[in-house]
C-alpha cells in the first residue's frame, strides 16, 4: 500500500524524524483554519499518490491564513494525471538552502535492502540516476544487521554530504531505518530532505509504500487505507477476502492460482483480438479451497460488474478437487438464482476431472458450458462476450 | 538423476501437527516421499499417527535431524511463526528448507534469506511456493503427484498452478523435476539456480520456464542461459494484460513504470535463444518440437 504525503509525514514524526508542523483540510476553510493554527507563511500541497504534482500546479505558497483558503480552494478538486485531489496538506514554510534525496527500499534483484542518497535532491531522483549516477550513491543494507550508527555514517561519507549537517544526516537515517523496520515498509524515501537557513535537517517530502503482508502485527495500517479511491468491486471483493483486481474489458475471470489467472487474462485477450478487442474484465483467483460460498462470492462480485458480458471459469484441479469445483458452480448458481444472468465457459482439468465434468454436465444449468481446453474455453468466452 | 531431491531425500515437516501440515504430510507419504517426523515447538515428545505412519514431533530442527538424519526440511508453518521456523532450519544447517507458507512480510524472507547467506548451509526454496517434485523419487510440497511421472524436462516457474498446468500438458513426456519458486518479492532459489541445475543434470533434456510479471528475475535468467544453458530452454511469461501498478495475487507479481513487464522479459527470453509460448498449451508445443514428441 502506497501512502500519502500527510499519512508518510505523520509516520516519519511516529518514529522521530524531523518534520514541520503540518495539518490537512478536505475543505477551503479547513485550510484556513490549518494556516491560522501553523501560522506565518504556508505550504499548500496536494495530496495524491502521484509524481509530478508540483508542475501541475498541486503545490502553492501562501502568504497568511486568507491566502491558504484561497490556494487550497483552488487545489482540492483538481484533477492531477487522473488522480482528484481530495485532500491538501497545510505545512509550515521552511527558508531552504539545500536539498538532499534519501530512501532506503528492497532491492528485489539483489535481495537485500539498499539505501539511496544524493546531495542532489529536490529533482526526480531517476533523472539523477540517469545523467548523473555519480551523484547518486547507493549502499546495500544487510537485512540481519539493518543500519547501525556506523552504517549510517558510512553512507553519509559516500554519497558526501557537507561536514555541517553530516551527523544530522545519519541521526535521520537511523530514525528512517527506525521507519522502515518498524512499519514493515518496502520504500521510505525522502525528497527532498533539506537543510534550512538555520542549518536544521527536515523531511520536506515523503513517500512510503508499506506491506500488505505485514498486516497482522500492523494493526494500525488499517486506517491507513484510502476508502474513497477504492473500486466498489475491489473493496466488495477484499471484504470477501477474496484476491480481485478490476480491469477494463468485458471477460470476466474465475480462477485458481495467482499464475494461471494471470495466463488466463493473457490467453482471453488473444482470443479476444478475433472478436472485436473483447478483453478481460478482472483479475480474481479463488485460492486452493474452492468452495461453494467461495464460488457463489466470486461469480457474485463478477456479475455485479456492469461491464461484463461473458464469465470465463478456468480450474486447474491440483489440490483441490474438481467434483468440489463443479459442486460449487451448481451450488453457486442455486444461491444466485435470478441474479445470474451472464453465460459462463467452464474448463476443468485435472484431479477428477471426470467426475467434476459429470457434474455439469447433469446440472445441465442454461448459462453454463463446457470447454476440454483452456484456449478453446478462452475463445468461447471471448466470442459470448463479443455478441 | 533430478534436482535438489532424489530417492534418497529424507523429509522432517515443519509445522506437521498443524491442519495443512497433517493434510500434505498424508499426500507427500502417499506420494512416495520418504517422511521421517515432523517440528512442531512445545509439541516435542509426542508420535502422531498418519495413515499408519508413526511420526515422531519435535521441538527443534536440530533435535529433528540428529535423531532422524533428515536432510529436507518442508516448512508449514503460519506467517507469523515462519521466520523463527526457518531461523531453526538454518540454525540446525539444514541443507535444504523448502517454504511453502503464504503471506510472509518481506522483512521477514528477507532476513532469513540473509542469515541463511552468512551461514552458507542452506539452500531455501521459497516462500510462497508450491514446493519442487521429482516424480517417482521424492515430492516435497504440495504439487500433485499424478499428474505425470518421470521424464527429460526439467521446469522451473513462479506459480504453482501454471506448473501444474505444464505439467498436465507434457504429462506424455515426463520430468526430471518440477521446482515452484515461488512469486514472492524476495526467494532462496531463482531462476537461474534451477537453470543451472538442470544444465547440470544428465537426466534432463530440455526445460520449460515460466516466469511472471514483476522484478527482473526473468531478465537475469536470459543473460544467465546465453552464457551457461546449452539444452534447450522453452519459456512462458504471465501477465501481459496486467495493469502498472496492482499487485496480481502474488506479492512479488507487480509491473512498477516500466519495469517487471511481461513484454520486457519476453523481448529479454528471445534475445537469448529462448523460444517463449504465446500460451501454455503453445509452450508445450514449443518443448513437442525440439524433443520430436
Amino acid at each position: 500500500m502506497d501512502l500519502f504525503e500527510y499519512q508518510a509525514r505523520d509516520i516519519f514524526e511516529k518514529h522521530g524524524v524531523p518534520v514541520l508542523a503540518a495539518a490537512i483540510a478536505t475543505t477551503a476553510d479547513e485550510a484556513e483554519k490549518a494556516a491560522l493554527a501553523i501560522g506565518g507563511k504556508v505550504v499548500v500541497k496536494a495530496q495524491v499518490k502521484v509524481g509530478g504534482r508540483g508542475k501541475a500546479g498541486g503545490v502553492k505558497l501562501a502568504e497568511n491564513p486568507t491566502d491558504a483558503r484561497e490556494k487550497a480552494g483552488a487545489i482540492l478538486g483538481m484533477d492531477i494525471k487522473g488522480h482528484t485531489v481530495r485532500t491538501v496538506m497545510i505545512a509550515a514554510a521552511a527558508p531552504i538552502e539545500a536539498e538532499y534525496y534519501l530512501s532506503i527500499l528492497l532491492d528485489r534483484s539483489n535481495r537485500t535492502f539498499l539505501v539511496m542518497a544524493s546531495v542532489s535532491g529536490g529533482m526526480d531522483i531517476e533523472e539523477v540516476a540517469h545523467t548523473a549516477p555519480e551523484k547518486l550513491a547507493k549502499i546495500p543494507v544487510s537485512a540481519v544487521d539493518g543500519i547501525t550508527l556506523a552504517k549510517a555514517q558510512e553512507i553519509v561519507a559516500a554519497a558526501a554530504f557537507p561536514t555541517d549537517v553530516a551527523d544530522q544526516v545519519a541521526q535521520v537515517l537511523l530514525k528512517l531505518w527506525d521507519v522502515f523496520q518498524g512499519e514493515d515498509a518496502t520504500l521510505v524515501e525522502v525528497n527532498p530532505l533539506v537543510k534550512t537557513h538555520d542549518g536544521k535537517i527536515i523531511a520536506l517530502d515523503g513517500k512510503v509504500t508499506l506491506d500488505d503482508n505485514a498486516d497482522f502485527r500492523q494493526p494500525d495500517h488499517q486506517s491507513l487505507v484510502d476508502q474513497e479511491a477504492e473500486n466498489p468491486l475491489e473493496a466488495a471483493a477484499k471484504d470477501k477476502g477474496l484476491n480481485y483486481v478490476k480491469l477494463d474489458g468485458q471477460v470476466g475471470i474465475i480462477g485458481n492460482g495467482a499464475g494461471l489467472v494471470m495466463s488466463t487474462l493473457d490467453v482471453v485477450a488473444y482470443a479476444g483480438e478475433k472478436h472485436g478487442g473483447v478483453r478481460p474484465a478482472n483479475f480474481l483467483d479463488i485460492g486452493g479451497g474452492a468452495s461453494a460460498q467461495i464460488m457463489a462470492d466470486g461469480l457474485s462480485i463478477i456479475l455485479g460488474d456492469a461491464d461484463v458480458k461473458s464469465v470465463f471459469v478456468n480450474v486447474f484441479g491440483g489440490i483441490t478437487a474438481c467434483d468440489a469445483v463443479a459442486n460449487g458452480i451448481v451450488q453457486a448458481l442455486e444461491l444466485l438464482g435470478p441474479k445470474a444472468t451472464k453465460p459462463i465457459v467452464v474448463r476443468l482439468d485435472g484431479n477428477n476431472v471426470v467426475e467434476g465434468r459429470a457434474i455439469l454436465a447433469k446440472a445441465a444449468h442454461p448459462l453454463v458450458e463446457q470447454a476440454d481446453t483452456m484456449d478453446g474455453a478462452a475463445n468461447r468466452a471471448a466470442e459470448l462476450a463479443a455478441k | 538423476m533430478s534436482i535438489f531431491i532424489n530417492d534418497a531425500s529424507t523429509v522432517i515437516v515443519q509445522g506437521m501437527t498443524g491442519s495443512e501440515g497433517t493434510k500434505h504430510t498424508r499426500r507427500m507419504l502417499a506420494s512416495g516421499t520418504k517422511i521421517v517426523g515432523g517440528v512442531t515447538p512445545g509439541k516435542g515428545g509426542q508420535v502422531v499417527d498418519i495413515d499408519g505412519y508413526q511420526l515422531p514431533v519435535f521441538n527443534t530442527v536440530t533435535e529433528a535431524m540428529s535423531a532422524t538424519g533428515a536432510n529436507v526440511s518442508v516448512v508449514f508453518v503460519p506467517p507469523k511463526f515462519a521466520k523463527a521456523a526457518v531461523i531453526d532450519a538454518i540454525d540446525a544447517a539444514m541443507p535444504l528448507v523448502v517454504v511453502i507458507t503464504e503471506g510472509i512480510p518481506v522483512h521477514d524472507s528477507a532476513s532469513f534469506y540473509a542469515y541463511s547467506q552468512t551461514k552458507g548451509t542452506t539452500q531455501i526454496i521459497g516462500p510462497n511456493c508450491p514446493g519442487l517434485i521429482s516424480p517417482g523419487k521424492s515430492n516435497v510440497g504440495i504439487i500433485p503427484a499424478d499428474i505425470t511421472g518421470a521424464g527429460p524436462i526439467g521446469l522451473v516457474s513462479k506459480s504453482g498452478t501454471l506448473t501444474y498446468q505444464m505439467m498436465y500438458e507434457l504429462r506424455d513426456i515426463g520430468f526430471s523435476t518440477a521446482v515452484g519458486i515461488g512469486g514472492d518479492p524476495v526467494i532462496g532459489t531463482t531462476h537461474i539456480d534451477c537453470l543451472r541445475a538442470f544444465q547440470d543434470d544428465p537426466e534432463t533434456k530440455a526445460i520449460v520456464m515460466i516466469g511472471e510479471i514483476g522484478g527482473d528475475a526473468e531478465e537475469r535468467a536470459a543473460a544467465f542461459i546465453a552464457e551457461y544453458v546449452t539444452k534447450p530452454v522453452v519459456g512462458y511469461v504471465a501477465g501481459f494484460t496486467a495493469p502498472e501498478g496492482k499487485t496480481m495475487g502474488h506479492a512479488g507479481a507487480i509491473v512498477s513504470g516500466s519495469s517487471g513487464t511481461a513484454q520486457g522479459k519476453k523481448d529479454a527470453l528471445e534475445a537469448a535463444g529462448v523460444k517463449v509460448g504465446q500460451t501454455p498449451s503453445e509452450t508445450a508445443r514449443l518443448l513437442r518440437a525440439i524433443l520430436g514428441r
